[in-house]
């Protein structure tokens, strides 16, 4: 199984379609599978034996990922924010790697020995040297995409996302064609991240044109669904907050479906979305680059029933991340590995097709039985709603009780001012680790740090009461919004220092 | 032949072409226009032999085909003139549930 493939069926199935970009003047599926064989002759040519793309997210993008797996080479997309040591460090993975760069990136790419290439120049050789269909050489490389997670915790990990992986996904969970002419998906997610790769692919093979916004406003955002008749829209939680607290007016008459994931989903936030596009179905989607994409969703139905519910049950239910996807098995598993069926929490791990549990210079890391460590902890309800409690590395030993932060940040961000929020670990010789924190405030706020701690303790035990919560403008996030909780504990922990002499 | 999911299978008698998704542990005669299917790997053969004109419905680009017991599924990734069946089962167009669009 390839990738090229699924190409392969756009092609002769969606070929006449628009599929990436404008409506106006966008790239058929013909023309893609067209410039992929030539991506592919242009790998073969400079006998690269992988792909790198930095730069932002586009046709070029799609197109290098089926230019690569045509040529049996691996794509591996790295984050142009990255300094040149981080950068330079990830770039030595792939040595011998043909480099598709921004035009601002080339110099510093070149710089670091890789041969590039700039999007334009990719964009024109593709088109030149397109010719007769060639098919990936045997035995290609399994490995489909690299992506590096985005190490919120530790030095990035570089995930093997096979074809096999990525393939059976597709299948298994798109129509082929399903979209109707009319659908147009917006996207603004960097390349470098796993839901940029599954979205690109899925929406071909349904045979949905996509947009790509690659810088973020909310004004453009909305500027964009109108001007292109948007009707479906993947959004990460902070992209969703801001379009929420945009001026102006907020209707996209076109659109269908909002789909979100990345990261948590303030309770408030999704709340308001509900209520300003009735409309709009919305589907939540957890998963991890190392399962390729998705394998739980909450999907429209479960949003409008907990909304409108009068069971907590049933309404605790959007701050859940709803049932696994069929091919996909969940266990929660408790401290001595045994499984936990009756509800109760525990580390999450998965098994399917979809679950690439390879990394990097590491082979596989799934366990006896095939399954993966998310490192997640969570619950399953008794209906099968999947819970997200925290990241297992986030837990916070005070005193001997273990505390997930997650259950304190959400009573913080259930206080009316309280905009966001996070809670750390910082280390005491007392206690092992005491609880400190820090929230953003909404503008007009009168809140301070004390009274939230109050706010806390009345609802909590005090033992999960912060000794301290900072006031910041802004929590330290990154481009998709995922919490970077390394730095916040950095900072915490500088600012709550005592005063030096 | 003992089907492996991922296998590429092409049809002796038209275009039409799958890749097995889903395989029953057991050997199977996986046919199309009524003729044993081959591994697209030994290539297609040069000429066409006719279709049995019991197999000889379209198969379709993007269909999901299966048999009753649901215990083996083609994906059809070329299509074609001629019917899939399994054991001389013809298979059916499995109907698509699909999942909520959400990456």
């Amino acid at each position: 199984m390839n990738l090229s493939l699924l190409l392969d069926m756009v092609r002769d199935g969606l070929g006449q379609r628009i599929l990436l970009g404008s409506r106006h003047d966008g790239m058929t599926g013909e023309d893609l599978h067209r410039r992929s064989v030539g991506g592919a002759r242009a790998v073969r040519d400079a006998r690269a034996t992988a792909l790198i793309y930095v730069g932002v997210n586009g046709p070029a993008f799609p197109l290098s990922m089926f230019a690569a797996a045509r040529a049996g080479v691996p794509l591996a997309p790295l984050n142009y924010r990255l300094g040149d040591d981080q950068l330079a460090q990830l770039v030595r993975h792939h040595p011998g790697a043909l480099a598709v760069t921004d035009p601002g990136q080339f110099e510093r790419v070149r710089r670091l020995g890789v041969e590039a290439i700039t999007i334009g120049q990719w964009l024109d050789r593709t088109a030149e040297l397109a010719g007769e269909a060639i098919d990936p050489p045997e035995p290609s490389s399994e490995a489909a995409i690299i992506i590096y997670t985005s190490g919120t915790t530790s030095a990035p990990k570089g995930v093997v996302i096979k074809h096999s992986n990525l393939v059976s996904y597709v299948i298994g969970s798109v129509e082929f064609g399903g979209a109707d002419a009319a659908e147009a998906a917006l996207v603004s997610v960097p390349p470098y991240h796993i839901a940029a790769v599954a979205n690109a692919i899925t929406n071909l093979y349904a045979g949905r044109r996509t947009v790509v916004l690659d810088q973020f406003t909310a004004e453009q955002w909305l500027d964009a669904a109108r001007a292109e008749r948007i009707t479906n829209a993947m959004v990460v939680p902070t992209m969703l907050a801001r379009i929420m607290s945009a001026d102006g007016d907020l209707r996209v008459p076109s659109l269908r479906t909002v789909a979100y994931g990345g990261a948590a989903m303030p309770l408030p936030v999704i709340e308001h979305a509900l209520r300003a596009w009735p409309d709009v179905d919305f589907v939540n989607a957890y998963g991890l680059t190392e399962t390729s994409s998705t394998i739980a969703i909450l999907g429209p139905a479960d949003h409008r029933a907990a909304i409108a519910a009068d069971d907590p049950d049933v309404r605790a239910r959007l701050a859940s991340v709803g049932q696994v996807v069929p091919s996909v098995e969940l266990q929660i598993r408790g401290e001595r590995g045994e499984v936990i069926t009756d509800g109760g929490p525990g580390r999450i791990f998965v098994r399917g097709d979809q679950v690439s549990g390879e990394y990097t210079g590491a082979g596989s890391v799934l366990d006896a039985h095939g399954f993966f460590d998310t490192r997640d902890l969570g619950r399953v309800d008794r209906d099968g709603y999947l819970f997200i409690q925290g990241r297992a590395d986030d837990t916070i030993i005070r005193g001997g009780e273990n505390i997930a932060p997650a259950e304190i940040e959400d009573v913080l961000l259930g206080h009316p001012d309280v905009v966001d929020a996070v809670v750390v670990g910082i280390p005491d010789d007392e206690w092992g680790q005491v609880l400190k924190a820090a929230v953003v405030l909404r503008a007009d706020s009168a809140a301070t740090g004390e009274l939230l701690r109050e706010h806390v303790r009345a609802r909590l035990r005090s033992s999960k009461t912060p000794d301290l919560i900072l006031v910041w403008d802004e929590l330290p996030r990154t481009e998709t919004g995922k919490l970077v909780r390394r730095e916040a504990v950095k900072r915490i922990a500088a600012e709550s220092e005592p005063a030096g002499v | 032949m003992h089907a492996i999911v991922g296998q590429a299978l092409s049809s002796v008698t038209d275009t039409t072409a799958v890749i097995v998704v889903r395989a029953p542990g057991a050997d199977v005669e996986i046919t199309c226009g009524g003729k044993p299917m081959v591994d697209q790997k030994a290539g297609r053969p040069l000429d066409l032999v006719p279709a049995d004109p019991a197999f000889a419905q379209a198969t379709k680009l993007g269909k999901r085909y299966e048999n009753a017991t649901a215990t083996i599924e083609l994906l059809c990734t070329k299509g074609g003139t001629s019917s899939l069946a399994v054991d001389g089962e013809i298979l059916a167009i499995k109907s698509a549930k699909p999942l909520p669009a959400s990456d």
